[in-house]
């Protein structure tokens, strides 16, 4: 019997569970940067329009908490509206692409192009698709951010299959579609939740950035808007912040969901 | 366990296209069922396309090979072979047992059949007990091992491995060439066996065919008369570093047909991103 | 390469090599030809069958490409300068301000980096901040950095300067996070080398750690490139800063009824200038950065 010489469960225990410990550091910084916030503010006097104080603006929050909830949601609706479609379509067009190969071959100098086009320029155009008072308007361009990044990671996951896995798989006399459900896909789950991450971001940015150009008053962008143009500077930031807190949380929300499906994975990969 | 299959090479040409290169050429072998058969020669000899050949993993250029009686693409169909790589090639997805239940899932076999064959296949690896861990908790050897388990889970009449025990260090792989002798007895296998390692050549084989550099041909056939079932005083046989010096002499003489440098570029390099 | 392949003279590849190229230049182009004619396909489809879903296809909606990129040969309203001249001074105004974004970010993001990577506890404290901070709507923070930024910066740079600085905000973030992992990423055997010769902490970064972080970091600056130019439009939009392509943006999104084709031609040319950046980018790093290829398709 040969000797034992696995890697030590404490490692990886410690990687997913996190222990109290690894919390304690940003909660310092947390603290410290809130209090220096403050203590800034009201020592130098800042204007109000450039930077209330924290305790300013939780006054608010608190007060217009109905009024910027719905308008939370209205625009995280937006943003999870084309975060879902952007991504569906990223991965059924890696599939694809991952299938005819040639074919992926012969788009990706395209996908690498349109990844660096600013494709947020493209928002009042969504906005005359699909009228600018709707929520799609701000889908779609929230899914055309999404799309890119999902496909070409998702692509890469599904390509990037050791050569002898599929030869193993041939061995088995396994058809393309086998070997697609059982080797290629779980192999891509890395590279899908990676980008599926770094989309969350990009989807809040897409919502808040078309409704800039013109969107309904339920809308959070509007809300900011709207009350930095009346001087509501506490109100403009509060709505700042619940923007903010969204988005954390979605991306949080996204990151939680990857550690459950990515249990078995030995490394953590990180964005 | 299922009847052994027989092999049989005849006048196995292949060139390959990018950088125009005769890999292999005329070979002629014939394995006689439950034979195991090393396949030996310096690095580019083809010795690796050749196992895939057999395997119907690359289609060769000339020639005819016959397992267990069909094409070598019936048998792939029929999976009639297992096949074993230098690397173990597990999913870190599943766990050990679902790694060796892999192939019997897509045979479609049903899920108590698929347990109870798993629990014999962690005996004969003597791994019991492992089903629940994951592939990168396990040492090399140990994943060799689950990867041979998983190639002899459904009993497959001819077994092909590839360097299997290349990566580890040699007193796992002398360990894993007892093991493995244990397992052929027991399932009485065909094995066609590719290797680096002269000693391991002539401890595990029936017959070595020594090959030549590129382009490769068969240089001679040793046959190892050593008395069966070998253990580890086999390799203290008085005749064991005999055979050892013959297959050395074929190697050489197989060396000097080509350019005096040796010719180390790989051969076969699987293309990456497949 | 064989024995066959290696007395082929060196004259051969290079021509294989510009062959290889004009092939997929070639493929490119075709594949360009396509995807047009696809545009145009779906518009004449959309429009004899009065589409509706998922837009409704016709004239203003859809224009056809030869009249977007018509457009820019026509003045840009009624006896003014071409359209071209118009978004291309546009785009050099986002230029500038993205370039000088790009450099603030990328520095700053390696600095950030380097201190990270010396300092676990740091490292711990701060993480989780500076993935957060791309959550803040910029475009929300653009007016308010302008105006606290503006008056502090020296002649030249006013009036543009601002924006630079939340280009940098998205800049510094890629490059930060890469060049960690770069920083990190040194081989644990080199690093032991190195402190079998009492190599100081300084020198280890500067001699090993730095250098194994280069293809990472190049990897991010072409993350970056373009982020820098999204985010001098986003930091253009709100501030109103009209010379740039945010400007003619919402100038040409105004006139939409009458000029679609304005507006389309002015993606084109933002999509151009994201492209021209990402290319210098990957070409700087083709000279700079010997690396391995990559092994995936």
């Amino acid at each position: 019997m040969s000797v034992v010489a696995p890697v030590p469960r404490g490692t990886l225990g410690a990687r997913v569970g996190r222990s109290a410990i690894d919390w304690i550091p940003p909660a310092m910084v947390l603290v410290l940067g809130i209090l220096l916030w403050e203590g800034l503010v009201r020592g130098l006097d800042v204007q109000r329009f450039l930077l209330p104080a924290p305790s300013a603006i939780l006054d608010t929050l608190r007060e217009e908490r109905d009024l910027l909830w719905s308008a939370g949601i209205y625009t995280f609706t937006e943003a999870l509206g084309g975060w879902v479609i952007g991504s569906a379509l990223g991965v059924l067009s890696a599939i694809v692409l991952a299938r005819f190969r040639s074919l992926g071959r012969a788009l990706m100098p395209f996908a690498i192009a349109a990844n660096a086009v600013p494709i947020i320029a493209f928002a009042p155009i969504t906005n005359q698709w699909f009228g600018p008072l709707e929520k799609t308007s701000k889908m779609a361009i929230a899914a055309i951010l999404v799309f890119f990044p999902v496909m070409v990671n998702t692509l890469r996951g599904l390509t990037s299959v050791r050569p002898q896995s599929i030869e193993l798989m041939r061995s088995y006399a396994a058809g393309e579609i086998e070997t697609l459900r059982r080797v290629r896909i779980p192999n891509s789950l890395p590279f899908l939740f990676s980008a599926l991450k770094v989309a969350t971001v990009l989807a809040m940015i897409g919502a808040v950035v078309g409704e800039y150009f013109l969107s309904s008053q339920e809308a959070l962008g509007f809300q900011i808007r709207n009350s930095a143009a009346l001087f509501q500077f506490e109100l403009a930031w509060a709505a700042i912040t619940v923007a903010s807190v969204l988005g954390i949380l979605f991306y949080s929300a996204v990151a939680l969901v990857e550690r459950r499906a990515l249990r078995w994975h030995p490394s953590s990969r990180s964005e | 366990m299922t009847q052994a299959a027989a092999v049989s090479i005849t006048g196995l040409s292949k060139r390959f296209e990018r950088g125009d290169v005769l890999a292999l050429d005329r070979i002629d072998l014939d394995v006689q069922p439950g034979e195991f058969v090393s396949l030996i020669g310096p690095s580019g000899c083809g010795k690796s396309t050749l196992l895939r050949i057999i395997g119907d993993l690359i289609r060769p250029t000339d020639g005819d090979v016959l397992v267990n009686g069909k094409s070598a693409h019936q048998a792939r169909l029929d999976r009639d072979y297992g096949i074993v790589f230098q690397d173990a090639v597990l999913y870190d997805w599943r766990t050990v047992a679902k790694n060796i239940a892999l192939p019997l899932e897509m045979a479609g076999w049903g899920r108590r059949r698929r347990e109870s064959r798993v629990q014999e296949m962690l005996d004969l690896v003597e791994l019991s007990g492992f089903q629940k861990h994951h592939p990168w908790q396990l040492s090399g050897g140990m994943q060799q091992r689950v990867s041979i388990a998983r190639a002899l889970s459904f009993s497959p009449p001819l077994l092909l491995m590839d360097e299997p025990f290349g990566a580890l260090d040699e007193m796992t792989r002398e360990r894993m060439n007892n093991e493995l002798l244990r397992i052929w007895q027991e399932t009485l296998s065909t094995v066609v066996f590719v290797t680096h390692s002269i000693a391991e050549s002539v401890f595990l084989s029936t017959r070595v065919a020594v090959m030549s550099a590129r382009p490769g041909r068969i240089a001679g056939i040793v046959a190892i008369d050593l008395p069966q079932p070998r253990g580890p005083d086999t390799r203290e046989h008085p005749h064991f570093a005999e055979l050892i010096t013959q297959v050395r002499r074929l190697l050489r003489k197989g060396h000097a047909l080509d350019a005096p440098e040796e010719d180390e570029t790989p051969l076969y390099v699987a293309e990456e991103g497949l | 390469m064989s024995s066959a392949a290696a007395a082929r003279p060196l004259v051969d590849s290079r021509r294989e090599a510009q062959l290889s190229a004009l092939k997929s230049g070639a493929l490119s182009l075709l594949v360009l030809i396509v995807l047009c004619s696809l545009w145009e396909a779906y518009k004449w489809f959309g429009e004899r069958v009065e589409l509706t879903r998922p837009f409704p296809v016709n004239d203003r909606t859809m224009p056809h490409i030869h009249d977007m990129v018509g457009q820019l040969f026509e003045p840009s309203r009624r006896n003014g300068p071409l359209l071209i001249d118009v978004l291309l001074d546009a785009a050099a105004f986002t230029a500038k301000e993205a370039a000088a974004g790009f450099l603030l970010g990328a520095v700053v993001g390696f600095a950030i980096a380097v201190v990270l990577s010396e300092s676990r506890l740091l490292q711990r404290g701060f993480l989780p901040y500076i993935v957060a901070s791309q959550t803040i709507p910029i475009l929300a923070i653009a007016p308010m950095v302008v105006v606290w930024v503006n008056p502090k910066l020296p002649e030249p740079l006013e009036g543009w300067g601002a924006v630079s600085v939340i280009a940098a905000y998205l800049t510094f973030f890629p490059v930060t996070i890469n060049t960690l992992r770069g920083l990190q990423s040194a081989d644990p055997r080199a690093l032991e080398l190195m402190r079998s010769y009492a190599a100081s902490r300084w020198r280890i970064l500067w001699k090993l750690r730095i250098p194994a972080s280069f293809p990472y970091l190049f990897t991010a600056l072409k993350i970056a490139a373009p982020a820098s130019v999204v985010g001098a439009i986003i930091g253009e939009l709100p501030s109103s800063i009209q010379g740039g392509l945010a400007g003619a943006i919402l100038n040409f999104n105004q006139y939409y009824i009458t000029s679609p084709e304005s507006l389309w031609a002015t993606n084109i040319i933002a999509a151009g200038l994201g492209i021209l950046f990402f290319a210098v980018v990957a070409i700087a790093e083709r000279l700079l950065v010997r690396r391995a290829p990559e092994h995936v398709a």
